[in-house]
């Protein structure tokens, strides 16, 4: 059975947006391949890295476990929409301030996992920042400097 | 990805018919984390979903006036362990519904789609067991409700017949004095399936007698087991170390498991022993 182009109706990062998509499509390939926001990254394609986290209807998802036809009428925020045209957000000059990346496949699905932890929870504790965070998986920092970033950006004292 | 189509069903009788319509390659998708994996790995043959997520039924939460509950079957579990009146009367399902996968997977996972998904490793189906909940199915002939403890039939597969989806589970109020716990092994802290799981209802009299139990166990058989005898072995006297010992042993007996590369046969049998005794005492500690 062929797979058919789908027109979908939804809004990203606060802007109405139609895209034309392959039926079969996940909400990932969308994005990145019909949309050109390459912010959200292919890691394992399966649900375990979190490199493609997006905000979807208020809830962080992997939007590689999300078909991009069942995205319609919804509301999509990805790191794109984070920085204000050149002004980085709060949480993105601490990744830079507490050197919270090496490689960066990671950072765009950690970003937008933290932005979502804030909002929810201003004043998180160390634990509650690593649980939340762990379906998002680094493999140069540690995870200690993506702590110490969220620390910072909830306004609380990082050693 | 297969060339998988897509429908949206706004109704229980147009869900059902559009599968029943789709034939084998039609199923279901409530939060597709495990399904939109299996056609994207082809591990499972899929050419429609069939989204019920827009079904209101099938994504609310509604508690009894008597205490009981339902939970639609899509419901995600995000919604399930925020509900104050299921982490206050049901905790045990913020104990599975909290570690299954992590934040971005708890935003779309349910417990409907950890039960069809009838993995043995399964961390909802333990709980489930063992709070009696029955699963409302909803097919070309009408309703019908089954146990989920007879839901499962083998790895991957379960007694849902052409054209039929899981609408939502009903779970009986607890007694008073009762009190339930799930615990699973894994050798790190969040992120993982199970080596093995268990979990345990019990309802404690006033003067401290066990009179009723329930025990369930997972990852050590090919689908998640009730143990009859593991609470058999502690009803109807005060909890002791014998009886909690027996019980352990009773579940370590009914295991029967496979070495794979999460766990041997030898450490997942000790393990059931050893989170059934964990979950009867941390069940009679809620039930307190």
């Amino acid at each position: 059975m062929a797979s058919e182009h789908i027109v979908v109706n939804c809004t990203i990062n606060d802007e109405n947006t139609t895209f034309l998509a392959n039926e079969r499509d996940s909400l990932l390939e969308a994005l990145r391949d019909r949309i050109g926001l390459t912010g959200a990254k292919e890691g394992c394609n399966n649900g375990n890295c979190g490199a493609c986290c997006v905000n979807m209807d208020g809830r962080i998802v992997n939007s590689c476990l999300v078909m991009a036809a069942e995205c319609e009428g919804s509301d999509i925020r990805t790191v794109e929409g984070l920085a204000s045209g050149d002004q980085l957000s709060p949480l993105q000059n601490a990744f830079l301030e507490q050197a919270a990346l090496q490689c960066g496949i990671c950072t765009p699905g950690f970003l937008v996992a933290a932005e979502a932890l804030l909002e929810q929870n201003p004043d998180p504790s160390e634990h509650e920042i690593r649980y939340w965070l762990a379906g998002n998986l680094c493999r140069c920092t540690g995870y200690d400097k993506i702590i110490k970033a969220v620390q910072q950006a909830a306004g609380q004292s990082v050693v | 990805m297969q060339a998988v189509k897509y429908a949206r069903a706004e109704s229980v009788e147009e869900a059902v018919s559009l599968l029943q319509d789709g034939g084998e390659g039609a199923r279901p998708l409530a939060g597709g984390t495990d399904v939109i994996v299996q056609a994207r790995e082809r591990t499972r043959d899929i050419d429609l979903f069939v989204d019920i997520k827009h079904i209101p039924e099938v994504v609310s939460i509604s508690h009894g006036g008597d205490g009981s509950l339902t939970i639609g079957a899509a419901t995600p579990c995000y919604e399930i362990y925020g509900d104050d009146a299921i982490a206050r009367n049901f905790p045990i399902l913020v104990d599975s519904t909290s570690l299954i996968g992590g934040t971005a997977i708890q935003g779309r996972a349910s417990l409907g789609g950890n039960l069809c998904n009838s993995s043995p490793a399964a961390d909802g189906i333990p709980s489930l067991i063992v709070l009696e909940a029955q699963v409302e199915i909803a097919g070309p002939n009408g309703r019908r409700s089954v146990a989920v403890e007879d839901f499962c039939t083998a790895p991957g597969r379960n007694v849902l017949g052409d054209g039929e989806f899981v609408v939502k589970l009903h779970f009986p109020a607890p007694a008073t004095g009762s009190g339930a716990r799930f615990l699973r092994f894994i050798p790190r802290n969040e992120m993982d399936i199970a080596v093995t799981n268990a979990a345990t209802q019990l309802r404690l009299d006033s003067d401290g007698t066990v009179n009723w139990a329930r025990v369930a166990i997972g990852a050590v058989a090919p689908t998640p087991l009730l143990v009859a005898d593991a609470a058999a072995a502690i009803v109807g006297q005060p909890l002791s170390e014998d009886t909690i010992a027996a019980a352990a042993a009773a579940s370590s007996a009914a295991a029967s498991p496979i070495t794979d590369m999460r766990g041997s046969i030898r450490q997942r049998v000790h393990l059931a022993g050893v989170l059934t005794e964990r979950t009867i005492r941390q069940a009679a500690e809620r039930a307190a």
